[in-house]
């Protein structure tokens, strides 16, 4: 595409930095959920939530002892606040489903946003078990390679590169301490 | 003039190798962060946040704020090459900004933003130099009542002139103000809302909520979209930036009143992306040609460029001198500070002055480095943008999962931030404010504590609210904040009927 360029003024600025993305959402995507339909759920987990919380601060003790309120006063009444406000949005939300259908995910960028969700959450189980550099490792090259499609030798030395400069910085240069695992001990640290 | 000694002691704290380096690492790490796509000003401080554990508080705190600096310098290149706002505050430099780069004028356009943000982080540094030191020694005065009182406004207002919908800030604000309750009860030493489960003993850190909430569900969210870019790149040559500087005298009605709104919405919560579209749309009303805006226009770069950094630099005065952040970076910021164990308030400035005015000099020179920095190396940080997002994104993932492991050294941390930044996902569509429950989680514990102390003082007695001028006077504007949109109806309502 040819972008209009009177650049002949200034010369400095006639590169152009152009970025493609190959795995674009398509636009006419359908959608798979409205965001009344979210809202409501997320209004109920929220209520959910507020008696929860409301019921363990009552059963801590929400009066007044000699002392002062007791340690469930303040967070029982929050717990009221927070229910009050997730009940008046469900019958906002309630109320006005029928008149707007707004899409709050089309099926194109649900299938984008699991393809970063899920490897994240793999990302933690491998951190949990194999420490956090061979997490990282694995993250960094197979999102690269697999989502990115960007080739194997160059998603395989940014991963190394990466972690070897986190490793560096954050356990030797300045003493924050990640989570290791087999790996690492073979190598003893 | 006593503010001016200390100011040249805090520079004599600053002027050392080790500084001046910690100085420029913070200020390219915060361009970086800035340019990046998926990462902005808060989430960039948060994650590197653990860098600075080990650190002296005066080097973390230089080197924090030079990454802010730096992320709000940042903001404004993608917006005006590739008209993508790296940051929510920079949405209005595209307006005119991206015309202009589109004309062949990139170069012009970015010197002015630079400048001009500059310019307004400057005037509200000398707000900070001067205010920020008599508000901190009328503070010392304050008791728990007036505290409370101060928190209790700080709510209020967020509540009542924000611009979501109601209900949905006071839910975000509920919920931050309860997650900040969970764990041990600071006053009594019981425990609340940890359901029997060991993990929770220690609380929800704040930083791990904000790193999951604004790192992983902005990573979410940038996914969606499409990520194909098209933009400029520039270089900047001296005689345009002499160019543009010797036009600025022109313009400095505009720099004063951008500079102005920015400081006021900066101390007060309004925050900079208020700030920068009240500047742009100040500068069009009360230009003699409003038509020509958004066309290509310099004074539409100036305008909220200007009035964004004012109001980003100044939220950092409520936080210095009474402990309450104005911004979300500057609630982590203050995050940072009980981490390296100072106590937020205004003891801070009797307590910790090398502390603080090392700060308060760090933000001179960090803002003249940056401004350096910036303009001599636009073409290296717009070409960080061919980095494919597919090697950017896991490398964000896994600098979070350092930087929330890293807060309590708990694996309990990294599935928390996971879970955050879903809800943060979430929030972010269905419009659910995310500032309110950052503040809410970061004030939480202290707000409660003032009104438990409050409370135990008066026996009980809510009237302790108002029970001398000055405390009556912040609990009542506190009130009329919460309720400031009905009474804004009322009031019109009842001039409308008049006439």
């Amino acid at each position: 595409m040819n972008l209009l360029r009177p650049s002949q003024l200034m010369s400095q600025t006639d590169l152009e930095i152009v970025v493609e993305d190959p795995t674009a959402p398509e636009h006419d995507s359908p959608s798979v959920v409205i965001s009344g339909t979210v809202e409501i759920v997320v209004c109920l987990l929220l209520l959910a939530l507020a008696a929860t919380l409301g019921y363990d601060n009552w059963r801590t003790g929400i009066s007044w002892d000699s002392t002062g309120p007791e340690p469930g006063y303040f967070p029982f009444y929050l717990s009221t606040i927070l229910g009050g406000g997730s009940l008046y949005g469900l019958i906002v939300a309630l109320l006005a489903r029928r008149a707007a259908s707004e899409t709050f995910v089309t099926r194109a960028q649900a299938r984008r946003v699991l393809a970063v969700f899920v490897p994240t959450l793999l990302f933690c189980l491998v951190t949990q078990f194999l420490g956090l550099y061979v997490a990282s490792l694995l993250l960094i090259a197979s999102f690269m390679r697999l989502v990115g499609k960007i080739a194997l030798w160059k998603s395989l030395l940014t991963a190394f590169l990466f972690t070897a400069i986190m490793f560096v910085t954050f356990d030797i240069a300045f003493d924050v301490i990640m989570p290791k695992g087999p790996l690492e001990a073979a190598f003893g640290y | 003039m006593e503010a001016f000694g200390l100011l040249v002691h805090g520079f004599a704290v600053l002027l050392t190798w080790k500084t001046l380096v910690l100085m420029m690492v913070g200020l390219v790490l915060g361009i970086f962060v800035g340019v990046l796509p998926g990462l902005g000003g808060p989430n960039g401080v948060a994650i590197l946040l653990p860098l600075t554990f080990t650190m002296d508080p005066t080097s973390a705190i230089v080197m924090l704020s030079c990454i802010y600096w730096g992320a709000l310098f940042g903001g404004a290149i993608t917006s005006i090459l590739f008209n993508i706002p790296g940051e929510a505050w920079s949405v209005a430099t595209t307006f005119d900004g991206y015309p202009m780069a589109q004309q062949g004028r990139a170069a012009e356009a970015l010197t002015a933003a630079f400048t001009s943000s500059f310019i307004g982080s400057l005037v509200a540094v000398l707000l900070i130099t001067f205010l920020a030191p008599m508000i901190s020694s009328f503070a010392l005065k304050f008791g728990p009542p007036e505290f409370f009182a101060v928190y209790l406004l700080t709510f209020c207002s967020f509540v009542g002139l924000g611009r979501e919908a109601k209900h949905k800030t006071v839910i975000s604000m509920s919920l931050g103000l309860l997650l900040a309750g969970v764990g041990m009860d600071t006053v009594s030493g019981q425990l609340r809302m940890t359901f029997g489960t060991a993990e929770l003993l220690r609380g929800i850190s704040f930083l791990v909520a904000v790193i999951g909430l604004f790192g992983i569900s902005e990573i979410l969210l940038t996914m969606e979209e499409r990520l194909a870019l098209r933009g400029h790149a520039a270089s900047i040559s001296l005689r345009v930036v002499l160019g543009v500087w010797k036009d600025l005298p022109k313009y400095w009605v505009t720099l004063l009143r951008s500079s102005f709104i920015g400081c006021w919405l900066g101390i007060t919560p309004g925050g900079a992306i208020a700030a920068s579209f009240m500047g742009y749309n100040l500068a069009k009303r009360f230009a003699k040609d409003p038509e020509s805006f958004g066309k290509g226009r310099i004074e539409g770069v100036f305008a909220p460029e200007t009035a964004a950094h004012a109001s980003g630099t100044a939220a950092l005065l409520p936080m210095l001198a009474l402990g309450i952040p104005g911004s979300g970076t500057a609630a982590i910021l203050l995050g940072g500070l009980m981490v390296w164990g100072l106590n937020p308030g205004p003891l801070l400035f009797v307590e910790h002055k090398d502390f603080v005015w090392g700060l308060i000099a760090s933000m001179y020179l960090g803002n003249v480095v940056g401004l350096v920095l910036v303009l001599t190396t636009v073409p290296i940080f717009a070409s960080i943008l061919r980095v494919p997002f597919a090697a950017v994104a896991p490398m964000i993932v896994v600098s979070c999962a350092i930087g929330a492991y890293a807060i309590q050294n708990a694996m309990f941390d990294i599935w928390l931030m996971l879970g955050f930044g879903v809800v943060g996902y979430v929030f972010k569509k269905i419009g659910i404010p995310l500032a309110p429950l950052t503040l809410a989680l970061v004030l939480g514990n202290r707000a409660e504590d003032a009104f438990r102390l409050s409370m135990i003082g008066a026996g009980g007695d809510l009237k302790v609210f108002w029970s001398n001028g000055l405390v009556g006077s912040i609990t009542t504007l506190a009130i009329v904040l919460l309720f400031w949109p009905v009474l804004d109806r009322l009031l019109g309502h009842l001039t409308w009927a008049r006439r």
